[in-house]
């Protein structure tokens, strides 16, 4: 399925500055993954040694965070939305 | 209806002076730190228990401060809204100084701030504009610029990233409690840098005082971090009130161990903190490492029941 990832401004540098990345995923996981192919870097940022998403790393398929649907087996339709969102907003 | 009419309809503060609970802002405790004792047995280390300000946060000091300067130069007025960018505790305190003082406070706050920070501020009566999740306080920062440029007689905006009441409130109160806490025995102090407030004026505070003590600043380690109330400078707009020649060593720490040092203190010794505290105890760890022996104090921002959904 080919999605639309959408990427927090302090991860543009792996993505070349650009907002929004476009990838081909049956779910989230892979959706991910090619993320990284696209963008180099991007993964180390999201996942830990484990493998796992780091534990500030919130994910939204059309603004439903994924810890409430099937996380990273998410299964993804065309067209939609990723988004990439730390768990803090910078709360100062 | 004339100016003038309008005017005197309008309002009035209530009296700084009268509020009870502001009196309460400051002269938190001094928490003897026990985490780093094993490892480090001739280093003390002292926390400031900042949640015990009546908003919940070591920010009801600056909040409070740029809110006085601000009636006293006479820029906020009745009439007026406080207005500023905040994702959290700032944003609180100005809700709880403008609740008690019957000023109206609206805050830009980016979507993604945690459910505790949004109920609180709601519960205080502040009115809150969303800005993106995407762009993280530095978005807020910018659409609250924009609201106050398109109307700036209907706003007071204190601008805590470049106001030098912020830092001042440190320099005034933060350095002189810790100097009478430890009976001048501080030699070193660490802080979280957000705003930098907090680091630069109490270290500017320390200094004067006992121009020996150390500075140690503490950043998060890279721009894409989970550190609520701390800043990735060289990759965001960088603070007006920041000075880096205050601090005389940079600290990085990373999301991780600082969640982990936060949990750490909490379980261990009942200090129930929050995400920059654990990153201030990353930082006091490394200068224990160096020192081996000494008196450092730390600042802990707020509680940890503020990220309790995170």
């Amino acid at each position: 399925m080919s999605v639309v990832v959408r990427i927090p401004t302090p991860l543009q540098e792996f993505s070349k500055n650009r907002e929004t990345v476009e990838v081909e995923g049956a779910n989230v996981k892979d959706a991910l993954a090619a993320l990284d192919t696209e963008c180099p870097g991007m993964k180390s940022r999201l996942y830990d040694e484990e493998g796992k998403l780091r534990r500030f790393v919130n994910i939204y398929v059309n603004q439903e965070d994924i810890r409430f649907l099937q996380g990273e087996e998410t299964s993804l339709n065309e067209n939609d939305e990723i988004s990439i969102i730390p768990a803090i907003a910078g709360g100062i | 209806m004339s100016r003038v009419e309008m005017e005197s309809s309008v309002k009035p503060f209530k009296d700084v002076d009268k509020s009870q609970i502001l009196k309460l802002i400051g002269n938190t405790p001094l928490l003897k730190v026990e985490l780093f004792r094993d490892e480090f047995p001739e280093v003390e280390v002292y926390g400031k228990a900042e949640w015990f300000n009546p908003g919940g946060s070591v920010k009801d000091r600056p909040a409070f401060n740029m809110v006085k300067e601000g009636i006293k130069s006479g820029a906020l007025r009745p009439g007026k809204v406080l207005l500023d960018s905040t994702s959290g505790n700032t944003g609180i305190a100005y809700a709880m100084v403008g609740a008690a003082l019957d000023i109206p406070v609206t805050l830009v706050i980016p979507e993604n701030a945690t459910s505790e920070r949004i109920e609180t501020l709601k519960g205080y009566g502040a009115d809150l504009i969303y800005s993106s999740p995407m762009e993280g306080s530095d978005g807020a920062q910018r659409l609250a610029r924009k609201l106050y440029e398109e109307n700036p007689d209907a706003y007071f905006m204190p601008c805590q990233y470049d106001n030098s009441f912020n830092p001042l409130a440190h320099e005034k109160t933060t350095a002189v409690e810790i100097l009478e806490q430890t009976d001048g025995r501080v030699e070193h102090f660490v802080a979280s840098l957000g705003t930098t407030g907090t680091l630069v004026g109490t270290g500017r505070g320390l200094k004067k005082n006992k121009p020996e003590v150390k500075v140690h600043a503490v950043m998060p380690s890279e721009p894409f971090h989970g550190l609520e109330g701390m800043k990735h400078i060289p990759s965001s707009i960088r603070p007006g009130i920041y000075d880096d020649l205050v601090h005389d060593n940079l600290i990085l720490a990373d999301t991780e161990s600082s969640y982990d040092f936060a949990e750490k203190i909490s379980r261990e010794e009942g200090l129930f903190v929050g995400h920059s505290a654990g990153a201030a105890l990353v930082g006091v760890r490394e200068v224990a490492k160096s020192i081996k022996k000494g008196v450092i104090v730390t600042i802990f921002p707020d509680g940890g029941d503020r990220y309790l959904s995170t």
